[in-house]
């Protein structure tokens, strides 16, 4: 194996364009590294972007904020200015492993990875996240979203690589907000997950919303049926009990030892409604 | 092929060569002769070889050798001053915080990263803030009394 630390985006990209065998982006390694241990992958080429400077960097801007690939979740969770623009989003990368992970972890690599159960990425999709992607070709910016396509496989094309996340500015009254079922308090991955953003108009009337739910398909799920249930209203019971009819219609989860089918369907309501009440709050509604 | 990397460990500058896929953890134990971080599991889940790098704790077994480079390592070897113990190890003998003392580096380390960000935690941020480290023998409640009485010392 052979590992290069580049100091540009561009020598990144170069060497990953140019890299005959396998080749993998390292970040905080809290998932490649488990993955090479466990034989899973035999990378021939690793390129360590930590050493890239504007990919360590987050940067408050007037469309928002730009999040650097090789930002840990610890430093997310130091940066008080995203904390108040996008609690939910920190939260959720708070949310991932042990102090020691949060060290090295980042949410790019969550999203790379393409873990259905990845916590932080149901809150940056409810955010409206877009990636930031250069490759050989140049740049392009795609929806969060869009970025895992299954289990553990993502859409970059070889030699692409995520430089950054851009979080779009917050106007006015709004709130996000994350929650994951998991048996244990901490250190476990999730069962369930749901991640709500929204914005509110006059008198408290939700004007603008995004709902996403986590390991109940092969991807995170951008439920636009539950958004709609939840526009147009103040919360109230009947909105809260369309929004999560949306979200178990949605759900479309395995059986396995962590939750059968009908567990994760009635959880998926459950939460996408209670992560709903804690944005709604935020945003500054009652 | 090996590369060679310049680090500094429990501030002093160190040279080692290793192979580019080789964990942090199995070049401290087994090419620097620093075994106090152990491998309990070598994937993140024990914390048994958690170390600072650069001020953050980490689990070296996932963390690669070569990343060391010109980064600034601190290991449980680097904890006591000479012969006087850091009062995170005298409170975790006082208090019996250990049998077999396999996750004991590792609680050391994460304990004291812990309380540097907070000097003065609750149990609850104590046993969340140290989750990321298994014990098989204490039942833990011995370690978050040490760690409680270390930090009234530490405060002063
Ligand atoms: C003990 C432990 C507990 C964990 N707990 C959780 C948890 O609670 N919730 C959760 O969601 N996850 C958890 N994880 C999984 C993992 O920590 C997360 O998925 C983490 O966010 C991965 O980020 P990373 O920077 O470490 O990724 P890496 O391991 O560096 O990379 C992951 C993948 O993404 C690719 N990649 C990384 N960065 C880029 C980039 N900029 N461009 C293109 N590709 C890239 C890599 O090549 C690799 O394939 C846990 C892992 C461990 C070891
Ligand atoms: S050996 Fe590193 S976490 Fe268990
Ligand atoms: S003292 Fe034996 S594992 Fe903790």
């Amino acid at each position: 194996m052979q590992y290069e630390a580049p100091e540009t985006t561009k020598a990144a990209v170069g060497l990953l364009a140019k890299a005959k065998g396998s080749a993998y982006v390292l970040a905080g390694g809290s998932d490649l590294l488990v993955r090479m241990k466990g034989g899973f992958v035999e990378p021939d080429l690793v390129v360590d972007i930590k050493r890239i400077k504007p990919m360590r960097e987050v940067k408050k801007t007037a469309s928002g904020f730009t999040i650097g690939a090789a930002v840990s979740c610890a430093e997310l969770n130091e940066n008080k200015a995203l904390i108040k623009a996008w609690p939910g989003v920190v939260e959720a990368a708070g949310l991932i492993g042990s102090k020691q992970v949060q060290s090295r972890c980042t949410v790019v690599g969550n999203l790379c990875n393409a873990s259905p159960a990845a916590d932080s990425v149901p809150a940056l999709v409810a955010a409206g996240a877009k990636a930031v992607i250069q490759g050989p070709k140049g740049k392009r910016k795609v929806a969060v979203e869009d970025v895992p396509v299954g289990p553990g496989r993502n859409s970059l094309k070889k030699g692409e690589l995520i430089e950054a996340i851009e979080l779009p500015a917050r106007k006015g009254k709004s709130g996000d907000a994350y929650l994951r079922f998991i048996p244990r308090t901490e250190m476990d991955i999730a069962v369930v997950s749901a991640g709500v953003s929204l914005t509110l108009g006059e008198k408290g009337v939700i004007k603008d919303a995004r709902v996403a739910l986590g390991a109940v398909a092969p991807t995170v799920r951008l439920v636009k049926e539950a958004a709609k249930a939840i526009i147009g209203t103040k919360l109230d019971e009947a909105a809260l009990e369309k929004l999560g009819k949306a979200a178990s219609a949605a759900c479309s989860p395995i059986d396995d030892k962590r939750g059968t089918i009908e567990f994760r369907t009635k959880v998926a309501a459950v939460l996408a409604k209670r992560a709903a009440q804690i944005a709604y709050k935020r945003a500054g509604g009652k | 092929m090996a590369v060679l990397v310049t680090t500094t460990i429990n501030g002093d500058r160190v040279e080692f060569a290793c192979e580019p896929n080789e964990p942090l953890l199995d070049v401290l134990r087994n090419r620097l002769g620093l075994s106090g971080a152990k491998e309990g599991c070598g994937t993140g889940d024990c914390g048994a070889c958690s170390v600072q790098v650069d001020g953050r704790v980490v689990c070296s077994c996932l963390v690669l050798g070569v990343e060391a480079e010109g980064r600034e390592i601190e290991t449980v070897e680097g904890l006591a001053q000479g012969t006087e113990l850091h009062p995170l190890q005298s409170k975790f003998l006082e208090h019996a915080a250990l049998q077999c003392g396999v996750c004991t580096p590792g609680f050391l380390m994460a304990a004291k990263a812990l309380l540097e960000k907070n000097p003065n935690p609750t149990e609850e941020e104590i046993r969340f803030g140290l989750a990321g480290n298994l014990c098989r023998c204490t039942g833990y409640d011995k370690i978050v009394r040490a760690v409680q009485d270390a930090a009234k010392v530490m405060r002063g």
